[in-house]
């Protein structure tokens, strides 16, 4: 099974391990034989997607980047792992941060950036103390800082802790985190190319994402295309969580059947029950039914036709006996308690959403309220200044969607007329 | 008030050299002051501005966004109870309602003896090894039951 990231190399995070095994040769390769932009070239043709949430083209973003700027560039490396159900960039942190400083020094190296901030979230303390080990071990032998490897590119990373906010995720909000402001989401345009950290120019890039890169350059983007699905190829780290088995991060490539994920890699649902719903990207993602599990597969394009994205890869299974009003209402707790306060409709429909699956739990719920729910989700949904609010509608709009007998079972069937619902028509 | 002695000075100008602006090093200097005084006071945030030519009601905004700094003392044992949809699925709740009953305290209270403070907080990032739960920013407890809970607290209680 072909491993890009999570290699089965005993202690690969040490640095003369990860050096024994090929590690740094890609950024050796990249100053003595290519120029930046061949390095930018072979991303894009690898077809590198990013795997910070949004599949963006990792080469094409890169590629925004102004050549001829007076102003100095920079990197964010997010590292804010925040989503519900995303637990895969703190194993890099531990398993392998070497091949995601040298993922770095890459990009630094194509867009010419002499500074990179890695934001970590706040909670992961001990994983910052394990990535500023190995950072300060690639200090001393050379490979980050000054004249690296003797030659004239040079440029620094530096960890930011963040503290506690998951919208500091939201590549705007964590440019401004590390500002020392607020984690306010940008209204963009301007895009972070054109107007980032300090008004500079900035790219943004997920850890696993940069992770990648040294392999594309190691083994070529020839390679890279041939793993996993065509349209969004590579491997994952698939953080399985809930009701199976075996929970954990798994590497695995892309379009990978669902079930042989829960099934095979994971041992099965726990108990040896059946499947009431899994969310395959992190909570913002729409879930799947027990029949679309059959049938899916975890890459990007194939989710699509579900009405889904593999998000974060963070698959959350849940057994026959899940409540799914409870799980609604702890994924709608949580976007309330992290929208910003910035755009009215998040802000507001955030905290209406929670409250009317409350006084559904609270068995005051009548049939309307579920039009109600969805007509919130989507007078949110595209109508804010960051994707927090798209975040916070879908899994709502598509939960009550896909699961309507689920709800209908938990409210009375008498509706009641309230005004608001003449506006409203079923998604039904 | 001098809150930071010569070396952690030193260490605030290491810290501000990886910046092009001072204000940037907000976030770790606070985490500076959190780490040494276990909250962040009105005076610390006032100190702090004078340091980083900041001012005040910016630093109390940072300090109000952010739920990882503390806007009044904790316990000694500050307990961050994750009950996200991934530890709830593995009993995130039912480890809440142990150490809120055991421990005679609701979300953000403080125990009289002033060791234990609860919190019910949003996902860690551990959801692979749930239910879990983080003491004082830091250490992450994983794959607990509420047996083992319970001996946790007990060893936090005579380890003190
Ligand atoms: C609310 C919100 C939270 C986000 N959280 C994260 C995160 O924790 N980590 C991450 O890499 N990307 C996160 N993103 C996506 C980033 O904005 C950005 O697209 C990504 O870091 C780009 O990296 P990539 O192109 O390598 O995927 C988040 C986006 C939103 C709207
Ligand atoms: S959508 Fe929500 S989180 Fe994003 S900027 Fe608006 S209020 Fe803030
Ligand atoms: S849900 Fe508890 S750590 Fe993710």
């Amino acid at each position: 099974m072909t491993k890009i990231i999570l290699k089965d190399i005993p202690d690969l995070h040490k640095i003369d391990v990860y050096e024994a095994n090929g590690g740094y040769q890609s950024i050796r390769k990249a100053i003595k034989e290519m120029s930046p932009d061949d390095v930018t070239n072979v991303v894009k043709s690898s077809n590198l997607r990013g795997r910070g949430g949004a599949c963006f083209p990792t080469g094409l973003k890169w590629t925004f980047m102004p050549k001829q700027t007076e102003k100095p560039k920079y990197l964010c490396c997010n590292g804010d792992e925040s989503e519900p159900g995303s637990f895969k960039d703190r194993e890099i942190f531990e398993k392998n941060p070497h091949q995601f400083i040298e993922g770095t020094l890459l990009a630094c190296y194509a867009m010419g950036i002499k500074a990179a901030y890695v934001y970590i979230r706040g909670e992961y303390f001990k994983w910052i103390n394990l990535l500023q080990d190995a950072l300060d071990d690639a200090y001393k032998k050379g490979y980050v800082g000054k004249n690296i490897l003797g030659s004239d590119f040079s440029t620094d990373i530096y960890i930011h802790r963040g503290a506690g906010a998951y919208i500091c995720g939201e590549e705007s909000a964590l440019m401004n985190s590390v500002e020392g402001k607020r984690g306010y989401p940008r209204v963009k345009p301007p895009f972070p190319a054109a107007n980032g950290l300090w008004g500079c120019p900035t790219t943004i890039n997920n850890i696993e994402t940069l992770a990648t890169v040294p392999e594309i350059i190691k083994n070529g983007a020839e390679w890279f295309t041939q793993i996993g699905a065509p349209k969004h190829p590579g491997t994952l780290l698939f953080g399985v969580s809930g009701h199976v088995n075996k929970p954990g991060v798994y590497e695995l490539p892309t379009g990978t059947p669902l079930m042989t994920i829960i099934n095979d890699v994971c041992g099965g649902v726990l108990g040896g029950k059946k499947i009431k719903m899994v969310i395959p990207g992190g909570s913002s993602m729409p879930p799947l039914t027990p029949e679309e599990c059959l049938t899916a597969k975890m890459d990007n394009e194939s989710l699509k036709e579900f009405g889904s994205s593999i998000g974060t890869a963070g698959v959350m299974v849940m057994n026959e006996d899940t409540d799914l009003l409870k799980v609604l209402i702890r994924i709608a707790k949580f976007y309330y308690h992290e929208s910003c306060g910035q755009c009215t409709p998040c802000r507001e429909g955030t905290g209406w959403l929670l409250r009317i699956l409350k006084r559904i739990d609270a068995g005051h719920g009548r049939i309307s309220d579920l039009d109600l729910l969805t007509s919130v989700a989507l007078n949110i949904e595209g109508n804010t200044i960051c994707a927090l609010g798209d975040a916070a509608a879908w899994p709502v709009k598509w939960t009550i969607k896909k699961f309507r007998a689920d709800f209908e079972a938990c409210v009375s069937k008498d509706d009641v007329d309230v005004p608001v619902l003449n506006k409203v028509h079923s998604m039904r | 008030m001098s809150l930071f002695n010569e070396e952690e000075l030193k260490k605030v100008e290491e810290i501000k050299s990886h910046y092009p602006q001072s204000q940037a090093a907000l976030l770790p200097v606070l985490w500076m002051v959190q780490e040494k005084e276990g909250w962040i006071s009105e005076d610390s945030m006032k100190y702090v501005g004078d340091l980083l030519k900041v001012s005040y009601e910016h630093i109390l905004g940072v300090v109000t966004f952010y739920t990882m700094f503390n806007k009044q003392p904790r316990g000694k044992f500050h307990l961050q109870i994750c009950t996200n949809v991934s530890c709830m699925l593995r009993g995130g709740y039912d480890l809440y309602k142990y150490a809120s009953e055991k421990l005679g305290i609701n979300n953000n209270e403080t125990t009289k003896d002033g060791l234990f403070t609860i919190e019910e907080v949003e996902c860690l990032g551990s959801c692979g090894t749930a239910p879990m739960i983080q003491v004082n920013n830091k250490e992450y407890y994983e794959n607990l039951t509420v047996e083992s809970f319970g001996k946790l607290i007990e060893d936090f209680k005579n380890s003190h």
